[in-house]
């Protein structure tokens, strides 16, 4: 097991060195661009763009151009947007990562309670109309877009129910855990069930569907003929089983909402996070930021994955080897 | 006679299906003594699978219909609760399935699924179930048990699992074993083993065994006494011996001499029975194997009775009433 934890580890820096890499050659690297007039923002003056040249080496050969900007980035951590008149990169995306880790893991939590409670009953339910009702609930929540979803509520406990039934909502934005872990917990709450509502949706089709799937497989006939009772054959077997298919679709989700897809929950909420950090990199086209939040996103799907491997190893003996 | 552990009388299992219904098993009657071992064999379809599952209360499909009367131990199973016959299946009847490969959920351990079976009938200890497990280990053949129950069932070859999954049927000494082609997913020298297995296991734990099978090796390696089954019906039912030497319905005929056998001169190509199973949607009038049997006449578009001795021993087909006609 360990040299398996150690080899996945190492895929996964391979995995990121080459990321920035091919990042790295995509923003600074591609052919009849001059990079420097990018970095530098719109209709740049020539002392600018000298400034930028010689910041991030520009003149040097493409090699020493790359340790240069991962220097920048990672070591020194003083990577500037110029666009955004000398902004550093690094304290906005320090800022950003709480907020969004924080959305992230909460609706993460609901929506995986919620999925594997509702799938499994379901599941378990399949003659009687609780399968069909349950059913029902998952594509409404899959059928809800989160940016409507989230105006609505938004309506309901900041508009005209804030001055009575929902006056303990903090007004919109991020509130961070070390500052106020209550207020953390009331300002998310909502971002968090909004979030978590289409992905439960999601999950309770996708287990339910699995383990009605699993219940045909030979050893719950097996089973049976052991005398196992109904519940014990859904629970210790069919769903154990079905955590295979959860964890290697829910390490896709994770990662790719840590990793910014929770733009939309961001911009309705007001949440300063790393999805929205990205949309306004993009709308302003500030190189480095850009260059930053994509490193930063590759590095959560990557650490994301890794972890679900090693959780996959840890829940199916049979990928152990190695 | 000794008394009947197993009495199977009048069984019918039918399917509700969209083209129909479908009469899987027939009619069913038979019964098998304390340390016995019966034999069923039949082409796929011909519901010995199923009147086994059926036996086990095993069968949940709603579309199911299942009527006639199965005494174990003097009482009627099919009368049971579920929760009744649980308390009796892997204690009392055990199951050995045909894939050792897809029979034992992936993610435990084969001392997990032996302590799981001694757990769900008896309180044991995890400890005391572990030792009980080595020891069963042991007793079918598996080298270094005390290693190999950590082991998941991946780690195990098809013969060592289905090793290990007798084991598991036999840890709390069942009074009936039920195996459902126990060899047909492995090769044939494996298959051997797990024959002579069997045999030593049952004149230790004086078991009895009925063994769902379509090989004919494996009835003469194994049974006293064998049912054949056609189309959910039993088209005969004989000793060993007798079946062997002498075999009454035509379907039996067939059967034996689709087998290649060495002592016999392989003067010609090996013969098979004409035709393809009959169709449990489409059956024809009569006697299901009509179709394809070379003695088939006129009488035969009316169901045969099944005539037997005095023992339950005969076939059901005209021949035995009104000679060869032929």
């Amino acid at each position: 097991m360990t040299r398996f934890i150690l080899k996945r580890l190492a895929a996964a820096v391979f995995v990121l060195v080459s990321i920035s890499i091919l990042v790295f050659l995509i923003f600074f690297a591609t052919p009849g661009v001059d990079p420097a007039a990018r970095i530098a923002g719109r209709n740049a003056d020539q002392l600018t763009l000298q400034q930028v040249r010689a910041t991030f080496d520009l003149d040097k050969p493409i090699h020493i151009r790359y340790v240069s900007m991962m220097k920048h980035l990672f070591i020194d951590r003083d990577l500037t947007s110029y666009v955004n008149r000398g902004a550093e990169v690094w304290p906005q995306l320090t800022q950003a990562i709480p907020a969004t880790l924080s959305l992230v893991f909460g609706a993460a939590l609901i929506w995986l309670v919620l999925g594997l409670a509702l799938g499994i009953t379901a599941a378990g339910a399949r003659k009687s109309w609780i399968d069909p009702a349950i059913g029902i609930i998952g594509i409404v929540g899959v059928s809800l877009p989160v940016y409507w979803l989230g105006e609505v509520v938004n309506l309901i406990t900041q508009g005209r129910l804030h001055a009575t039934l929902f006056r303990w909502v903090p007004p919109l934005g991020y509130v961070p855990f070390t500052q106020s872990p209550s207020g953390w917990f009331l300002a998310l709450l909502f971002p968090w069930l909004t979030l978590s509502i289409l992905y439960a949706g999601i999950y309770i089709r996708v287990i339910r569907s699995e383990i009605v799937g699993l219940m045909q497989e030979d050893y719950i006939k097996t089973e049976r003929a052991k005398g196992a009772g109904e519940k014990r054959i859904l629970i210790k077997h069919a769903s154990r089983m079905s955590l295979i298919t959860v964890v290697s679709l829910f390490g896709l989700d994770f990662g790719a909402l840590v990793g910014g897809s929770a733009l939309l929950t961001e911009v309705v909420f007001g949440i300063q996070g790393v999805g929205r950090l990205t949309f306004t990199a993009l709308q302003n086209f500030d190189l480095p930021l850009i260059m930053a939040t994509v490193m930063y996103a590759a590095f959560f799907i990557v650490i994301a994955n890794a972890i679900v491997d090693l959780v996959y190893a840890w829940i199916d003996p049979r990928v152990r080897r190695g | 006679m000794a008394e009947k552990l197993l009495e199977v009388k009048n069984l019918c299992v039918s399917f509700k299906t969209r083209k129909g219904i479908v009469r899987a098993v027939n009619n069913l009657s038979f019964s098998i003594n304390h340390g016995e071992v019966l034999g069923i064999v039949g082409e796929s379809g011909s519901g010995k699978s199923v009147s086994m599952s059926a036996v086990m209360g095993l069968i949940k499909d709603e579309n199911a219909e299942i009527t006639g009367e199965v005494f174990f131990n003097g009482e009627d199973l099919l009368k049971k609760s579920d929760e009744e016959l649980r308390a009796i299946r892997g204690k009392d009847i055990a199951m050995v399935f045909q894939d050792p490969m897809t029979a034992l959920t992936p993610v435990y351990t084969i001392g997990w699924h032996i302590r799981e079976q001694l757990q769900l009938h008896s309180d044991i200890s995890d400890k005391a179930a572990r030792e009980r497990a080595i020891e069963l280990l042991e007793e079918v053949g598996i080298p270094d048990p005390a290693k190999r129950v950590d082991q998941y069932p991946h780690e195990f070859s098809g013969g060592m699992r289905q090793r290990a999954i007798i084991a598991m049927a036999l840890s709390l000494n069942p009074k009936l074993l039920i195996a459902d082609e126990p060899t047909t997913a492995l090769d044939v020298t494996i298959q051997a083993q797990i024959l002579d297995l069997l045999e030593r296991l049952r004149k230790t734990y004086n078991s009895s065994i009925i063994i769902i099978t379509h090989d004919m090796g494996v009835v003469s390696e194994l049974s006293s006494e064998v049912l054949v089954m056609y189309a959910g019906r039993m088209v005969e039912r004989s000793t060993k011996s007798s079946l062997f030497a002498n075999p009454q319905h035509p379907y039996t005929k067939g059967l034996m001499n689709s087998v290649p056998r060495v002592d016999r001169a392989r003067t010609s190509r090996l013969e098979t029975i004409s035709g393809q199973p009959a169709s449990l949607l489409n059956l024809p009038s009569g006697c299901a194997f009509r179709t394809r049997c070379p003695s088939a006449h006129v009488a035969c578009t009316e169901q045969p009775a099944f005539i037997s001795d005095s023992n339950g021993y005969g076939a059901a087909c005209f021949l035995l009433t009104q000679g060869a006609r032929s």
